[in-house]
C-alpha cells in the first residue's frame, strides 16, 4: 500500500464539493435563493393554429382507435364460437374470441387514455402555476372555544360529581366486550378429538359425527388395498420391483358421504423395493419387517403441510415432496434427508390374505399428515 | 380304412405317428401357452444383425453379453419395449456419463433399433414393443385417461404436462407432442428414476386411455395463448414485475413529461 498525498482543497484544478454554491468565498450559503421555475417553452399547438389543428387530429384518432377496438371486441363477441382456435405467431394456439375480445376492448380503453393524456398535453393550458402553503393551525379563537366547549359539556354531564354513574357506566363498557370475546375464542370450530389420529384404515366411521363428543369410533379390520382412481384389488406377486401403485383403502372410493375428507388422510403410496436395497439401520429393519417381501406402504400425506407425496425415484428410492421439496429415503422408514419436513412419512404395515392379495395388518400407527397441536410427538 | 390297416405294421408307420403326435403337440401347446412377452417377430437374422450393432454401439457401458458393467445396467430381462423407448428419444446410446440421460437427436433408424430391441428380448422374456392399436390414442377414454394422468402421473410431469425437477438434478421430462408409442412404452418400462406401471397396475386399457387424454390434450391447444412454460407462479410473477411494471413505468413517467 503506497501512501497518497492529498492536495490541499485551495489548490489549483481541485473541485469542491461546494463548487458552484458559492464560488467566491468557498463556503455554503446562509440562505438558498429560489431558484424559481424553468423558462416556459410554448409548444407547436401554441404557437400556430396549424400546429393545434394537427394535435386536435392526433387526439381525435387517438379516439378513433378505441372506437376500432371496441367494435372489433363487439364483431369478434357475435363472429366466433367459444371452441373456434387461431394459430397465432408467438403465441400458438389460441382461442380467437378470447384474444380478439382482449385486444379489442384492451385497445378500447387504452385509445380514450392516451387520446385524453394526448389532449391534456398538447391542447389545455400549460402555463406553471404555484399554489403557496399556508399554515394548518386552527385560531387561536377556535381553539379557546373548543377548549370551552369541552369543559362546559363535562360540567353539565355531571360525570365527576356522581361517582356511581361513572362506575356503572365503566362496568357496563368492559363487561360489553365479552360477547365479543367469548364469540372469537369459542367460535373456532369443534375441537378435532380423535378425528386426525383416525383414518379409513383404523375401518369406517361407525357413529354420527356429534356423537361421544365428536370422538369417532371405528374398528380396524384387515382391508384390502384397491388402486386409485380404478379401485382394483392388487396381488402381491402382480407388483414388479420398481413400480409404484396409489393406494386407498377398499370401500373409500365408494363412500356417499365426506369421501373426499376420508381420502385425505387415508392416501398411501405403495412400492416394491429389492428387500436387500432397505437400510440396515433400525428404521431400515423395521420398514422391511412391516412390508411384505420389499413391498411397503407409506402414508401420501406430508409431515409438513399436507402435500400429497407421491414423487417417487426407482433407482434413488427418494420421495419428493413438490410443494416445499421435502425428500424421504424410502430405504429407510421414509427418514427425512431434505426439505422443511420435521418427521418421516408413517408407514402402513401389509401383508397378503388367503387369497394373496395385499391387506392392512394393522391401522397407521401414529397419525398421518401435519403436527397440531393435540398430536403426541 | 382298409388302407390304413393294412399298413398300421409298416417299419414307417412308428415313425409319421411319431411325427404326427409332435407337430399336433406342438401346434396345440403354441396355440394354448401362455405367450411370453417378447417381440413378436423377431428373427434369428434380425438377432444376429443386432448383437453386432449392439457390440459396436452398447457393449462399452452395458457389457459385451448385455449382462451390465459399472457404467451401465444389466440389459437381461428389459425386453425390446425398454430399447424401442430408450433409441427411439435417443437417449441411448449415451452422449455422456450423468444424473439423467436427456432426449437427444436419433441416430439410428428403426431397422437398427428394432434388430437391437430383438437381441436384447432374446436374452430373457420381458416387455414388447406395444401394439400400434394402443399407442395411436384412438381407441381410448380421455375422461378416464385423466382421472388415471392426475393420479398416477400429474405429481412428476405436471398438470399441464410441462415436467419438472426430481431430487439432485433429475428431473421429469414434458410430454408435448410425444408419440404415443413412446409414453406406453415409458409407462411399462419404467426408465431410469421413473416407476413401472406394469398391466396389472395399469392395465393395457389404462395406458391407452392415459395416450388418449394426452392426445386430446394435446389438440385442444391452449386456450388463454401464451403458456410461459407451464410452470406456474414463477414465470407468470417474473413476466408481470418486468414487463407489467416496466409498461407501467414507462407510462408514469410519459404522464409526467411535459408537453414541449
Amino acid at each position: 500500500m503506497t501512501n497518497y498525498e492529498f492536495p490541499d482543497a485551495n489548490s489549483p484544478g481541485v473541485v469542491r464539493l461546494d463548487d458552484g454554491h458559492s464560488p467566491a468565498e468557498g463556503t455554503l450559503p446562509a440562505v438558498f435563493e429560489n431558484p424559481g421555475l424553468p423558462p416556459h417553452v410554448h409548444r407547436m399547438s401554441d404557437e400556430s393554429e396549424r400546429g393545434a389543428k394537427r394535435a386536435e387530429k392526433q387526439v381525435a384518432g387517438l379516439f378513433g382507435l378505441s372506437m376500432v377496438g371496441t367494435l372489433l371486441a363487439l364483431f369478434a363477441y357475435f363472429a366466433f364460437p367459444t371452441d373456434h382456435r387461431s394459430w397465432i405467431p408467438g403465441l400458438g394456439t389460441v382461442s380467437t374470441i378470447n384474444l380478439l375480445l382482449g385486444v379489442g376492448i384492451g385497445l378500447g380503453l387504452l385509445g380514450i387514455g392516451l387520446g385524453a393524456v394526448h389532449w391534456a398535453k398538447t391542447l389545455m393550458p400549460d402555463h406553471e402555476t404555484v399554489e403557496m402553503r399556508h399554515p394548518m393551525r386552527s385560531s387561536d379563537d377556535a381553539r379557546a372555544e373548543f377548549v370551552d366547549v369541552m369543559r362546559s359539556g363535562g360540567e353539565k354531564s355531571q360525570l365527576f360529581r356522581r361517582p356511581l354513574i361513572k362506575a356503572s357506566l365503566g362496568g357496563a363498557m368492559a363487561l360489553f366486550s365479552l360477547p365479543l370475546l367469548v364469540q372469537l375464542i369459542g367460535s373456532m370450530g369443534p375441537l378435532p378429538r380423535n378425528r386426525l389420529s383416525v383414518t379409513f384404515w383404523d375401518g369406517p366411521l361407525e357413529n354420527a359425527e356429534d356423537a361421544l363428543g365428536g370422538y369417532e369410533h371405528r374398528t380396524f379390520q384387515p382391508v384390502r388395498l384397491v388402486t386409485d382412481p380404478e379401485g382394483l384389488e392388487i396381488k402381491a406377486a402382480d407388483v414388479t420391483i420398481g413400480s409404484v401403485y396409489h393406494i386407498l383403502p377398499k370401500g373409500l372410493l365408494e363412500l356417499e358421504e365426506n369421501m373426499l375428507e376420508e381420502k385425505a388422510k387415508a392416501a398411501v403410496l405403495l412400492m416394491r423395493l429389492d428387500p436387500t436395497d432397505f437400510k440396515s439401520t433400525e428404521g431400515g429393519r423395521k420398514a422391511l419387517e412391516w412390508s411384505y417381501n420389499g413391498i411397503v406402504a407409506y402414508s401420501k400425506i406430508c409431515t409438513h403441510v399436507g402435500c400429497p407425496v407421491g414423487l417417487y425415484e426407482r433407482t434413488t428410492h427418494h420421495l419428493l415432496c413438490p410443494c416445499h421439496q421435502s425428500t424421504f429415503d424410502v430405504t429407510d422408514d421414509c427418514k427425512v434427508i431434505f426439505g422443511p419436513a420435521k418427521r418421516a412419512l408413517p408407514q402402513l404395515k401389509i401383508t397378503v390374505d388367503a387369497e394373496g392379495y395385499l391387506v392392512a395388518a394393522q391401522p397407521f400407527m401414529e397419525p398421518v399428515g401435519p403436527s397440531f397441536w393435540e398430536r403426541e410427538s | 380304412m382298409n388302407a390304413l390297416a393294412r399298413h398300421r405294421r409298416h417299419p414307417a408307420a412308428i415313425a409319421l405317428l411319431l411325427l404326427l403326435g409332435l407337430i399336433v403337440t406342438g401346434t396345440a401347446y403354441s396355440a394354448l401357452a401362455p405367450k411370453a412377452a417378447t417381440a413378436a417377430v423377431a428373427t434369428a437374422d434380425q438377432v444376429t444383425e443386432g448383437h453386432q450393432l449392439f457390440l459396436t454401439n452398447c457393449a462399452t457401458c452395458h457389457g459385451t453379453g448385455a449382462l451390465g458393467t459399472d457404467k451401465g445396467p444389466n440389459l437381461a430381462g428389459v425386453g425390446a419395449a425398454a430399447v424401442d423407448f430408450q433409441m427411439n428419444t435417443g437417449r441411448m446410446p449415451m452422449a455422456g456419463p450423468g444424473v439423467q440421460a436427456p432426449r437427444n437427436v436419433v441416430t439410428y433408424t428403426q431397422e437398427q433399433i428394432s434388430a437391437i430391441a430383438a437381441y436384447v428380448a432374446s436374452l430373457a422374456p420381458g416387455p414388447a414393443v406395444p401394439d400400434a392399436a394402443l399407442t395411436s390414442g384412438e381407441n381410448g377414454n380421455a375422461g378416464t385417461g385423466g382421472m388415471i394422468f392426475r393420479t398416477n402421473c400429474s405429481m412428476c410431469h405436471n398438470s399441464a404436462f410441462a415436467g419438472g425437477a426430481l431430487t439432485r438434478g433429475k428431473y421429469a421430462p414434458k410430454l408435448h407432442e410425444m408419440d404415443g408409442k413412446i409414453i406406453y412404452e415409458a409407462m411399462l418400462t419404467g426408465p431410469q428414476s421413473m416407476p413401472v406401471f406394469n398391466d396389472t397396475n395399469l392395465s393395457p386399457q389404462a395406458k391407452a386411455d392415459v395416450i388418449a387424454y394426452l392426445k386430446s390434450m394435446h389438440e385442444e391447444g391452449n386456450p388463454g395463448g401464451m403458456a410461459l412454460g407451464s410452470l406456474g407462479p414463477v414465470p407468470e410473477g417474473l413476466v408481470a414485475w418486468i414487463f407489467g411494471l416496466g409498461l407501467l413505468i414507462g407510462g408514469a413517467y410519459w404522464l409526467g413529461q411535459k408537453g414541449a
